[in-house]
């Protein structure tokens, strides 16, 4: 593999993934009181606080399947057949959360 | 460069061009998607149509000491990656110290749930403990069962590395074991965010 493509820099995308962990803690907990005052709705604040942290959430799996599992670097087919699963479960989710959002 | 090249004349002849057991470790892998995808549709499902009596997640759990966890399992990816690369370069002794400090870091993780599972059944909080406690040790539990699996997994490839059964050339065990540690971090990175910060 390695002789394909250049090395990946793990020891960065560690520290990418450290940073946000820190900033996803943050956001669960300062987020709230930091907007406080700007006078937003607690079920929007609730709806914002989600949203920013399911976004960083899928932003750090991504990080792991395209750099430690190297999948960047994998053919094609292989991509399509480790994305399959994801639109079926997307799928289920979405549906899911039809139902109360 | 020649390499390269019969490589590529042999993947045009196998659709997915990877080996078998990596194949086979791609296709669990997307079984196990839709495993955790099931638990955390149950999650949505049981929490958003409960009545408001759920608690926030600080309120009856460790965020920081899970927080820390969570890096904790970072880090022993990293460990895992870099005795992969440490194989591809034929380098046995990276190899087997990076996977010596992958088990370790991995079963501090199943060290510190366990603690935190005594931790909150002491405190009072069960899996009886209604929906809420079913569905966060069903979630945690299958999570640190897949951990405690890959822990397993990995003594065993590492017992085959002090052999020197892993060469430049052949470390599909290495590879494989990987990408199934790696989707675990990946699953634990969503589950952290879904049970302990929403």
């Amino acid at each position: 593999m390695s002789a394909e493509h250049k090395k990946p820099r793990y020891m960065l995308v560690w520290g990418g993934l450290a940073l946000l962990t820190a900033i996803e803690v943050g956001t669960a907990f300062v987020v709230r009181s930091a907007l406080s005052g700007f006078g937003i709705s607690e079920d929007t604040m609730t709806m914002l606080i989600i949203v920013i942290l399911i976004g960083l959430a899928i932003w750090k799996a991504m990080l792991v399947a395209l750099y430690f599992m190297h999948l960047k670097w994998e053919t094609r087919a292989l991509k399509w057949l480790a994305a399959a699963p994801l639109l079926p479960a997307t799928i289920m989710i979405v549906v899911v959360l039809m139902e109360y959002v | 460069m020649a390499t390269h090249s019969a490589q590529a004349a042999r993947f045009e002849q196998t659709s997915f061009a990877v080996g078998d057991k990596k194949l086979g470790m791609w296709v669990f892998l997307a079984s196990e998607v839709m495993f955790f995808t099931g638990l955390i549709g149950s999650y949505i499902i049981l929490r958003w149509g409960a009545s408001s009596s759920w608690p926030a997640p600080n309120e009856v759990l460790n965020v920081p000491i899970t927080a820390a966890n969570t890096f904790l399992l970072i880090c022993s990816s990293v460990a895992m990656v870099k005795a992969f690369a440490a194989i591809e370069e034929g380098n046995q002794k990276g190899l087997k110290l990076w996977l010596l400090a992958t088990i370790v870091m991995g079963a501090s993780f199943v060290g510190v749930q366990a603690y935190e599972y005594i931790e909150l059944v002491h405190h009072g909080f069960t899996p009886a403990s209604g929906l809420y406690g079913s569905t966060f040790y069903a979630m945690t539990g299958f999570h640190g069962f897949h951990v405690t699996m890959g822990v397993l997994c990995m003594i065993w490839v590492l017992g085959k590395a002090m052999r020197g059964h892993y060469t430049q050339e052949n470390h599909q065990g290495v590879e494989v074991i990987g990408l199934y540690w790696h989707f675990v971090d990946l699953v634990w990175i969503l589950l952290f965010t879904i049970v302990y910060l929403i």
